[in-house]
């Protein structure tokens, strides 16, 4: 085990490298560094006074020089400051992040809550009435885009129903209640296929076809022994969904005002605030890889299984 | 009993079948109307009508009007020309590229397959949209960035299949025996490798429809994709946000045009799926 986590640590460096080295590329070959931003919209500025200001900021360097005083600079948390407020970029960018995790970890304890639940129940009824009726609904629940559910929500639980204000007054749970909702649907319609699919895997296991035969009753055998060893596999495939939901909170985001990481990044991006883009592209990259990393790492600690066949090829 | 299992196999041949040609033909009627959209619109979708603004949905106009009282239905239809016909582009583009990386790279092997595969899994370690958002970001909107920000995130999936399958090729007798009796590299390619791992990919392709058009719309709603006055479903929603307490027919009806379309290719992906793998057959 330990070998295994010292090996998968040092995967992770050239993995982190990449992450960085691309954030920067990319907001280099955008075209527009600082200078531009700065003496774009000023007219006609003597060459001489680019060049001055190039020196000082150094971009006068060549590119892997720039790079790695960067990376230096973002690992101190100094990633600049914004092209628009003239904030440091590291200070907003942490002082919006809890809002983000927050609904993040909403909309995965609402995921769980709706989606094993029903996953267990469409497993149990295998192929009955019940069973097509919720692989439909999970079908229909894949091929809403997020921001149509978005606005569907919207529509019904606050214009048509007046529960629920239509923008988020702050970061309240009365407003925390539709951007949660919003990305648990999209998220259950995934995974109450796959949970499914686990326990019935799991059930068509020869120990389970014993314990019919000895007369253990069916719910003893689903609560005691199916959905006891699905779990793990369950709670592991979510885990590993949170890199998408990070993503895709940013469009839930901008939609009900969610004072977020994601509203920031787009915000930022309509308003060219390049700084900011590749902090948030950056940390939401490495907080992605860490998590998978966790993840992977507790689900060996966990399951026997897979931490003895470890141990074999070490 | 046997002959209960092999007519129940030959019942579920016969449905697969029956589903494929049911889907593929909506797919393509939706393929087509994309493609002939502007022949197809019962009124000028940017054609303005000041006092039929904003008018609920009546039999003239399906899907009411906008608030520059533009039909909505006109407007819808042709959106799927940004709409569909982008988002198949788009597979297009990413199953080509990755497909070509990944034959290439099974193929040559050595440094050239190290470091693209390196690079590949640079790709990978992103989580997609953060990245997409950032592409299109920086190169600024517009639907032709749009799809160059997408294509960037998911072509290292494509490479990943292509790799894996032109390596279990290249182990195999009869590629061997064309290697030693001297067929070139592209003819081995072209004639032996990529006809033997199409099938795989085109199913990964297929499956991927549905997925793309979402994020594809989901970067116009942000603002990332088509600009107005283009008719694009995501940005036309975007744009009557607005109007979804007075008109939300407005808002709405692109909605649906999208769920509708990512429905029929997402049932299209599954089934070519269910025909190309009965493994996978019965819902599992």
């Amino acid at each position: 085990m330990k070998k295994y986590v010292i090996h998968r640590l040092i995967q992770l460096i050239p993995v982190l490298f990449g992450i960085t080295l691309l954030s920067f590329a990319m907001m280099r070959i955008a075209g527009s560094d600082a200078i531009t931003e700065l003496y774009g919209d000023k007219g006609a500025v003597a060459q001489e006074i680019i060049d001055a200001k190039r020196a000082e900021l150094g971009l006068d360097r060549p590119f892997i020089e720039q790079y790695f005083s960067w990376l230096t600079g973002m690992l101190r948390g100094d990633m600049g400051v914004s092209y628009v407020s003239g904030k440091n970029v590291f200070d907003t960018f942490v002082a919006k992040l809890p809002a983000t995790l927050l609904l993040t970890l909403l909309s995965i304890i609402a995921t769980i809550l709706i989606s094993i639940p029903l996953g267990v129940l469409a497993a149990v009824n295998h192929d009955r009435i019940v069973d097509y009726i919720l692989r439909f609904l999970s079908f229909i629940g894949n091929s809403l885009p997020n921001f149509f559910v978005a606005l569907l929500l919207m529509q019904l639980l606050s214009i048509k129903l007046g529960w629920l204000p239509v923008i988020s007054n702050g970061t309240t749970l009365r407003s925390a209640i539709m951007p949660t909702l919003t990305l648990a649907i999209a998220m259950s319609a995934k995974y109450m296929r796959q949970v499914r699919a686990t326990v019935l895997e799991e059930l068509n296991k020869d120990y389970v076809t014993g314990a019919k035969a000895r007369g253990v009753r069916n719910h003893v055998i689903l609560w005691k022994s199916v959905i006891k060893s699905s779990m793990l596999t369950i709670i592991t495939l979510l885990a590993l969904s949170i890199g998408s939901l990070l993503g895709g909170t940013a469009i839930i985001e901008s939609i009900f005002m969610w004072d977020g990481v994601g509203k920031l990044a787009v915000d930022s991006i309509t308003m060219r605030d390049y700084p900011l883009i590749q902090a948030y592209v950056v940390w939401m990259a490495i907080i992605y890889v860490c998590v998978n990393l966790i993840t992977d790492l507790l689900y060996h600690a966990l399951d026997p299984r897979i931490r003895l066949g470890v141990s074999e090829d070490a | 009993m046997p002959e209960v299992t092999v007519r129940k196999q030959k019942i579920r041949k016969n449905s697969v079948r029956t589903r494929l040609i049911i889907f593929g033909v909506l797919a393509l009627l939706l393929l087509l109307a994309s493609i002939f959209a502007e022949y197809l619109t019962p009124y000028d979708p940017y054609i303005q009508d000041l006092n039929n603004a904003k008018a609920a949905p009546t039999p003239a106009h399906l899907f009411g009007t906008d608030r520059y009282g533009r039909d909505m239905l006109s407007r819808v239809i042709v959106g799927s020309r940004a709409s569909i016909y982008s988002t198949l582009l788009l597979v297009a583009i990413i199953t080509a590229i990755g497909t070509c990386v990944g034959v290439f790279c099974g193929w040559h092997g050595k440094f050239i397959d190290v470091v693209l595969m390196r690079i590949s899994d640079m790709f990978l370690a992103f989580p997609g949209l953060v990245f997409a958002l950032a592409v299109a970001g920086v190169l600024g909107g517009g639907l032709q960035n749009a799809i160059i920000a997408l294509a960037a995130i998911s072509w290292p999936k494509y490479a990943r299949i292509a790799r894996s399958q032109t390596l279990a090729q290249k182990e195999t007798p009869y590629l061997k025996a064309a290697k030693l009796s001297g067929s070139s590299t592209v003819k081995i390619i072209f004639k032996h490798i990529l006809p033997n791992i199409i099938g795989p990919i085109l199913v990964t392709s297929m499956l991927d429809i549905g997925t793309m058009m979402m994020e594809l719309a989901g970067l116009s709603f942000l603002g990332l994709g088509a600009k107005p006055p283009t008719a694009e479903w995501g940005s036309m929603m975007s744009d009557t946000r607005s109007l979804l307490t007075t008109a939300p027919w407005v808002t709405l009806s692109p909605g649906f045009a999208i769920f509708i379309s990512v429905m029929v290719f997402n049932l299209l992906g599954d089934t070519i799926r269910d025909y190309a793998d009965p493994r996978s057959r019965g819902g599992r």
